[in-house]
């Protein structure tokens, strides 16, 4: 079954003076998906979710948001953790992320009892109390996670969430993103860590230079890179190149193919059978980040 | 600051006075002559008693001037004039002597030259023109110039003080969200606009809390402060003193042709609207700069209409329905100082209203203005920003 389309920006222009911040942007978030937003420092990527935010307007294009044009009645169905963030440092830690959470619309009470259920799942319930000075750079990111997940938002919008964490607290908030997908929040997310995009989206877009190269489910944008592409591995290595598959490289035993077209993956398997006893035969895809640096150079 | 603040200018009231009524004490002065050409004709004043003494005797108390009743010795010979004393002699005192000696000196070549003393003092006149106002009804009520150049320059001085001091807080609100960081995540749940107007209300309040407060509290302490202080002073001789400065008294001798009711309605309206403008702009510099030192370059430019206001407080009152008293208090940059500086004087209520509109017209423009840069200003970091840069931003879609 096809997902439904959560978000979807369309051509967005947005210049500043003569800089030209996106140009002709477009992305579409499918309904619970993780959706990693990437690219080079620069490229754009917080002037896009800052549009997504309403904080700024674009020059020209549309968004769309759940089938309906974006307006400030979408302020509370999104939550965004900006990659410059930061509390008051004098209030206590509780005070604030209620009066945050009230921000979003929500009630007092409300509020309370969902930051003592998120407090506790976090356990961190002791810094309650505390002023936002006495707390570490981490301890105050997860306050911050907080409250941008705490009005259940249909729409989550992270920018680097993981920067300020250490190995422990980067898992735990993982574990969080996973979750929240699963229960059916949509969420952007942006980084620089290669290894946390292909860990846990399903989606990404690569913004260079204002605009889109390259978009769509991961998997699909890393066959398209290296389409036909597999790692055989054989008990001998006298493997030749026939009219059915191509010899990329090797090394040892092991074989990069790529099939030609007009050919199936059984029929390769097949031919390479008859003459050498396979050991191994998968998919070679290309990581993430050598997806993200080719592209870019080949810009 | 809140209490603090009252406890200040309760002292400011209070300690003058109080110190004046101590000065008051009665001296007494010795005064050796080896003649009586001056000491038969000098007169006990107000607080020195005189008392004249053989030069034997003065020789003996300026051995030990200390344990002696006297404050000091008044020594003439041949002319010339000095005073001993244990301690440095007060300039009042000194002045008071002298002028005293110069009179007798003074009338004493008079009667050499053969000029009757009496003509010269009978020509002597003083008089005191009192003024009052008449109003379109042709009512006649009395004025008081003094008390208005006095509550002119006080409430304007006050609004100067507190668009400053309230502005400031602002900019340095904005500029604490800016660096600390949270503006991006609060304004991603409310527009810059409201967030800058929130903050500037919201110091409009504390201002007005605080300004409530210090008049109730001023009050309250200096009325105690007068009733312990001075009824422990011991100078019941000098009630002139003490009655001029009793709040109350004061207070009622001023509202003579002085409408105070509209002054303070008047008071209220200018430091609210005054510093709704002034604080958007100081809102706008802070949201342009990364940190308060970097605040200089363009809160000058926004104080100088305001210290501008400041110095020519003078030259308004001189003249208060000149032309430039005019045009300062229609400016709405000048306005809340100049009209207050104005208003104790009377002033046209076509005047006044027209300057009302035209400084809330002021406002809304610059805090159109204001929030443009705000808006832009509060999301960008670690640029160097200029006057041009500033420019551009205004021209930024919102």
């Amino acid at each position: 079954m096809k997902k439904g389309i959560l978000l979807s920006v369309e051509d967005v222009i947005k210049k500043y003076g003569d800089y030209t911040a996106l140009n002709k942007v477009n992305i579409s978030v499918p309904k619970s998906s993780i959706y990693g937003l990437l690219g080079p420092n620069g490229a754009g990527k917080t002037t896009l979710m800052r549009i997504i935010n309403q904080i700024t307007a674009p020059d020209h294009g549309t968004i769309i948001f759940n089938g309906e044009k974006l307006n400030k009645n979408h302020i509370k169905d999104i939550g965004y953790l900006p990659e410059e963030r930061g509390l008051y440092k004098k209030m206590k830690v509780g005070e604030q992320a209620l009066y945050l959470a009230q921000l979003k619309g929500m009630s007092y009470h409300e509020a309370k009892e969902k930051l003592k259920y998120w407090f506790e799942k976090l356990e961190i319930t002791h810094w309650w109390s505390k002023r936002v000075e006495e707390l570490s750079k981490g301890m105050a990111q997860k306050i911050q996670f907080v409250v941008t997940v705490i009005h259940k938002p249909e729409l989550l919008i992270f920018d680097e969430p993981f920067s300020g964490f250490d190995p422990i607290n980067a898992a735990i908030i993982r574990k969080e993103i996973l979750q929240l997908r699963d229960n059916g929040t949509t969420i952007i997310l942006s980084t620089h860590r290669m290894e946390s995009v292909e860990e846990i989206c399903d989606h990404i877009a690569l913004i260079n230079d204002s605009k889109t190269i390259l978009e769509g489910p991961i998997e699909k944008i890393k066959e398209d890179f290296q389409p036909n592409t597999y790692e055989v591995s054989l008990d001998t290595n006298n493997l030749v190149s026939s009219n059915q598959f191509k010899i990329l490289s090797h090394d040892k035993n092991t074989y990069k193919i790529k099939i030609n077209e007009g050919f199936l993956v059984k029929q390769t398997i097949d031919i390479i059978n008859k003459e050498h006893k396979i050991l191994s035969f998968k998919k070679d895809s290309a990581s993430v980040e050598e997806i993200f640096i080719k592209s870019i150079k080949d810009e | 600051m809140t209490i603090l603040a009252p406890i200040l200018m309760a002292s400011l009231i209070i300690v003058p006075v109080f110190l004046a009524n101590q000065d008051q004490q009665n001296r007494l002065i010795a005064v050796s002559e080896d003649d009586t050409k001056y000491s038969s004709k000098i007169n006990d004043t107000d607080n020195i008693n005189f008392e004249i003494i053989t030069e034997d005797e003065s020789e003996k108390i300026r051995k030990n001037l200390t344990d002696s009743p006297y404050y000091a010795i008044l020594d003439i010979k041949n002319d010339t004039f000095t005073l001993f004393a244990s301690q440095q002699i007060g300039l009042n005192i000194r002045n008071s002597i002298q002028n005293q000696l110069e009179k007798i000196i003074e009338r004493e070549k008079l009667k050499q030259a053969g000029i009757d003393i009496k003509i010269i003092e009978n020509s002597k006149t003083k008089i005191n023109i009192e003024t009052k106002i008449i109003d379109a009804k042709g009512e006649v009520t009395d004025s008081n110039t003094e008390a208005s150049i006095g509550i002119g320059f006080i409430t304007g001085i006050l609004i100067y003080m507190f668009i400053f001091m309230y502005g400031t807080m602002v900019m340095r609100g904005v500029i604490e969200e800016k660096t600390n960081r949270i503006v991006e995540i609060i304004i991603s749940s409310v527009k810059p606009f409201q967030l800058m107007m929130g903050k500037i209300i919201g110091v409009a309040l504390v201002g007005l809390t605080q300004f409530i407060l210090w008049i109730l509290l001023t009050i309250i302490i200096s009325s105690f402060a007068e009733l312990f202080l001075i009824d422990a002073a011991e100078i019941s001789n000098n009630t002139d003193t003490i009655n001029q400065s009793l709040i109350l008294d004061e207070i009622t001798k001023l509202t003579g042709g002085i409408d105070l009711i509209k002054i303070f309605f008047c008071f209220i309206f200018f430091f609210l609207f005054g510093y709704l403008m002034y604080s958007a702009l100081f809102a706008a510099v802070g949201s342009a700069v990364d940190a308060e030192a970097d605040t200089q370059q363009f809160v000058l430019p926004i104080t100088i209409p305001l210290i501008l206001a400041f110095i020519l407080i003078q030259p308004v009152m001189d003249n208060p329905d000149g032309t430039l008293a005019f045009w300062l208090s229609m400016n709405p940059l000048t306005s809340p100082v100049i009209m207050m500086v104005r208003l104790p004087f009377g002033v046209d209520i076509w005047e006044l209203v027209l300057s009302m509109v035209l400084l809330i017209l002021g406002f809304i423009i610059t805090t159109y203005l204001a929030a443009k840069i705000y808006r832009t200003g509060i999301l960008m970091y670690g640029k160097k920003i200029s006057y041009k840069e500033l420019w551009k931003w205004l021209t930024y879609k919102g």
